[in-house]
């Protein structure tokens, strides 16, 4: 009788350890942290379904710089600290698009097309300096980053950008470091089949612009390009004796991280309001790769489910924490908090290099 | 109470499980002062455990201990780290090399044993800053090659060394422990080329007739019979069987090992096929492949035949294939089917129907992290658009996962690959499976020329026997023509027509496989460089 009871004791503690190292104790921990955040909300005083609305919100956001990701991690090009090169793209088609005079939609979508040359060009240049680097992408990739907003913050002063909606109101030149969208293209993504109940917003387009760029990945991931991709991350000399042009394969993965940047930066300006220009990009890539680990991803291995639920997780917290946090202890925890997970998690990631989980 | 009568090892009823898997069970053995013990069993029958075990590894201690007694001259002992089995005179030499490839033999062999010599700086701050003894350590290495019997040069550095020269400074170092009585060798000569095996053959004898007892772990069966005093054969655990060496013959142990006979390989069918067409003509190929040069090769495969290449290792005749497939740098030219294939490009190479498989398997030959259907279904579906599904008139590509599905358990059927399913990833797998995913990864290709490198290393008798039999049926069946290149010429004449044998990076002459061996051995030595 005691040896039955000990031994589904022990199956249960098996199962339990069995499903611990399945998901990843991390991600366990954050996601239990995000329940107890939602359960506490309530009681002190935020609403509840206002809560879940920030967090749908800001998923929206932010979902595809984080799948900006997947592709260089799929090339075993590691995670893209570069992601500012895409950002600055990005910022480029939006700036250019208000400059040359679209309102409206029509703005959001020539930012797009303005964009994506410059992600392009860029992106190419900066997988070329990453394939003669292999080995060491990662760091060189944080200075690319670093740089190249640095770059910008001289060129945003110097470029001579016109339309008054941008630049500074006295001098008449040099971008604003916030420019509004207002009129241009806020919530654009965000009003298509809003849904609104009671204190409940979902901004449907956003959602399902994301979907459909996740939905590409996806496929591009299953197809024979996709295919090559991945095995020149799991073994670039397999993939070279398979016929496989490795340098080709890396750098296509870098252009397409880097115009996923860019359109996730528009997307985020779309849902925001504003423009950010100068060092606001700086800090973009550490939330983005921090969300794409917490969702289970590693150094060389990401998935679309990766993506979607790390970003859930990682804004969930960046958006409970200041509302929960702050009015149970009454001291603004939020962004050491944010700063503890995202630094945390990348740091937890760099240290093993395993299998991702499911 | 040290007894004189008492055998030199007692191990009594070893049992050894990992977490409820049991490995071992009622493991006997009694090995006496000078006596050499052949130990020998398929992968995974536990030869390598119970060496563990005997030496005090700390994988045996994490993982729950043994039970059981071990027993050295009588008294029972219980090693709680390798530097307790070192204590008490037990040596061991791994499979793989821990020697440090920057110091020269000499260092390698008395590295952290070496004598000493008192200075100013040491006197002051203690005997971690003493001088080292370059003459007297000089002396001690030679003293241990002179004892091993095979002549290595004491001042070359580890980096430089052929593989077989870093196995005998193994092998020296464990000799130059003043009280070493038993020294374990586990699977010595599975890098070595036939004459370097036939030396270390020898020091083992030499070994022995010191007094030294030698317990030798070895895939090569002749070998055991040629050295050995008594042949252990394990198989799923158990010893199956305990023996004088002088009473078995090989085909015995091989099938106590597999517990089924293995054809010896005996019914050759060598074919002549010199009249035949040409399929692929190389002319003076040179390839730099690190310790594999190929300096100056003309070679001709006929069509439809099996060519093999055989040849002491370093002297090129890994860079052949390598070098035609574009994995290291080459010239010269190669003609394949009249049409000439550039160097340099592994695609050109795919695209003209050359498939091959590496002597590298986990380097080159497999996707590790992914699952066998991957491994097998990649290197078509990139080179020939097999298993895709097509959209939009062509436009996109799709991985058709059905197609890729069966072709891998087709494959895994057809070569009897050991797995839970095709899902599985690569690594989970053993050598002699994973060489079959490998071998299958070639065929799904459907190539009509197929190098073959290396492709029974490290991988135990009924898998070899496998392997081999799936390239020759893969010949005769499809009529592609095979060049397979091996260090083991008993192997290369059992699936061959022709050998070939390359020495000092070129071609040293070209032979019927039913030719004598000692033809082809005067050959290997022929250009040596």
């Amino acid at each position: 009788m005691n040896e039955t009871l000990d031994k589904s004791n022990l199956n249960f503690r098996e199962r339990v350890s069995e499903f611990v190292a399945g998901f990843g104790l991390p991600r366990l921990i954050i996601a239990a942290f995000l329940l107890l955040l939602f359960i506490a909300a309530p009681f002190v005083g935020a609403d509840f379904w206002t809560q879940i609305s920030n967090t749908i919100n800001r998923f929206s956001w932010n979902a595809v710089m984080v799948l900006a990701m997947v592709p260089m991690i799929h090339s075993g090009c590691g995670l893209n600290f570069g992601l500012p090169l895409g950002i600055i793209s990005g910022l480029l088609g939006a700036t250019l698009s208000i400059e040359l005079g679209f309102t409206g939609p029509m703005s959001f979508v020539m930012a797009i097309v303005i964009a994506t040359p410059f992600a392009v060009i860029l992106g190419a240049g900066y997988g070329w300096l990453l394939n003669k680097i292999k080995g060491g992408e990662m760091m060189i990739a944080t200075y690319v980053g670093f740089s190249s907003v640095s770059f910008m913050c001289m060129m945003w002063l110097l470029l001579p950008y016109k339309s008054p909606t941008m630049v500074w109101g006295l001098a008449g030149k040099g971008l604003r470091t916030t420019i509004s969208l207002e009129g241009f293209y806020d919530k654009v993504l965000a009003k298509i089949l809003q849904i609104h109940i009671g204190n409940l917003s979902i901004p449907t387009g956003t959602l399902l612009f994301f979907a459909l760029l996740a939905f590409g990945m996806w496929a591009f991931l299953h197809s024979k390009t996709g295919t090559a991709m991945t095995a020149v991350g799991s073994n670039p000399t397999f993939a070279r004796a398979a016929g496989v042009n490795v340098d080709k394969m890396r750098l296509l993965s870098v252009i397409l991280s880097t115009w996923l940047a860019a359109i996730g930066i528009l997307v985020y300006e779309q849902g925001f309001g504003f423009v950010q220009l100068y060092m606001a990009p700086f800090y973009m890539a550490l939330p983005a790769v921090s969300a794409i680990l917490i969702g289970g991803a590693t150094v060389n291995k990401a998935t679309i489910p990766n993506v979607i639920i790390g970003t859930f997780l990682f804004q969930g917290i960046v958006t409970m924490t200041p509302t929960v946090m702050n009015s149970m202890i009454h001291m603004d925890m939020s962004e050491v908090i944010r700063v503890v997970v995202s630094q945390g998690m990348i740091l937890y990631a760099l240290t093993r290099k395993t299998e991702a989980t499911k | 109470m040290s007894n004189e009568n008492a055998p030199l090892l007692e191990m009594r009823n070893i049992k050894k499980d990992f977490f409820g898997n049991v490995v071992l069970s009622d493991i006997n053995l009694t090995l006496q002062k000078g006596e050499v013990l052949g130990l020998c069993g398929e992968n995974g029958a536990g030869k390598s455990t119970l060496m563990k075990i005997l030496f005090g590894m700390d994988v045996i201690r994490e993982t729950g201990g043994y039970e059981g007694d071990i027993l050295i001259n009588g008294e029972k002992v219980s090693f709680e780290t390798p530097f307790d089995a070192l204590k008490a005179g037990i040596g061991m030499v791994h499979q793989e090399f821990s020697l440090i490839p920057g110091f020269t033999a000499t260092e390698n062999i008395l590295l952290n044993r070496e004598p000493k010599k008192k200075n100013v700086i040491s006197e002051i701050f203690g005997e971690r800053l003493d001088t080292l003894d370059y003459n007297e350590m000089t002396g001690r290495a030679e003293a241990a090659i002179e004892k091993m019997g095979f002549s290595i040069d004491k001042d070359m550095v580890i980096s430089n060394m052929p593989v077989g020269h870093k196995q005998f400074t193994e092998i020296a170092r464990e000799l130059s422990k003043e009280q070493l009585k038993l020294l374990i060798l586990d699977e010595p000569t599975a890098v070595l080329t036939e004459r370097e095996a036939e030396a270390l053959l020898e020091s083992i004898r030499s070994m022995s007739a010191k007094g030294i007892a030698v317990i030798f772990i070895t895939h090569r069966l002749h070998e055991i019979l040629s050295v050995c005093d008594k042949v252990v054969v394990m198989r799923d655990g158990f010893v199956v069987s305990d023996v004088p060496a002088a009473k078995t013959t090989v085909s015995e142990i091989s099938k106590w090992m597999v517990g089924r006979s293995v054809s010896s390989g005996t019914s050759r069918d060598i074919r002549d096929m010199s009249d035949g067409r040409t399929a692929m003509s190389i002319r003076k190929l040179w390839v730099d492949m690190p310790g594999e040069t190929v300096r100056n090769v003309d070679l001709d495969v006929k069509e439809g035949e099996i060519l093999g290449i055989g040849g002491l290792a370093g002297q090129g005749k890994l860079g052949i294939p390598n070098g035609i497939m574009g994995l290291y740098e080459a010239g010269g030219t190669v003609e394949f089917e009249g049409k000439n294939i550039p160097l340099n490009s592994p695609r050109k190479c795919l695209d003209a129907s050359i498939a091959f498989v590496s002597e590298d398997r986990r380097g080159v030959g497999l996707l590790l992290d992914e699952s066998l259907e991957w491994n097998v279904a990649f290197p078509a579906m990139q080179v020939q658009n097999k298993y895709l599904k097509k959209y939009l008139g062509g436009l996109i590509s799709w991985r058709d996962e059905k197609a890729i599905r069966e072709v891998t358990e087709k494959y895994i059927d057809e070569l009897a690959i050991k797995c839970t399913g095709s899902k599985q990833k690569a690594k989970e797998l053993s050598g002699g499976n994973q060489q079959k995913v490998c071998l299958a990864k070639a065929f799904a290709l459907e190539p009509k020329f197929l190098f073959v490198s290396e492709p029974t290393r490290g991988i135990d008798v009924g898998a070899k026997a496998l392997v081999l039999e799936a390239l020759k049926r893969f010949n005769r069946e499809s009529g592609v023509t095979v060049v397979m290149i091996s260090s083991e010429l008993e192997e290369l004449r059992q699936i061959c027509d022709r050998i070939a044998i390359v020495s000092g990076g070129k071609i040293a002459g070209i032979l019927p496989a039913d030719r004598p061996s000692e033809d082809f051995g005067m050959l290997m030595v022929s250009m040596v460089k």
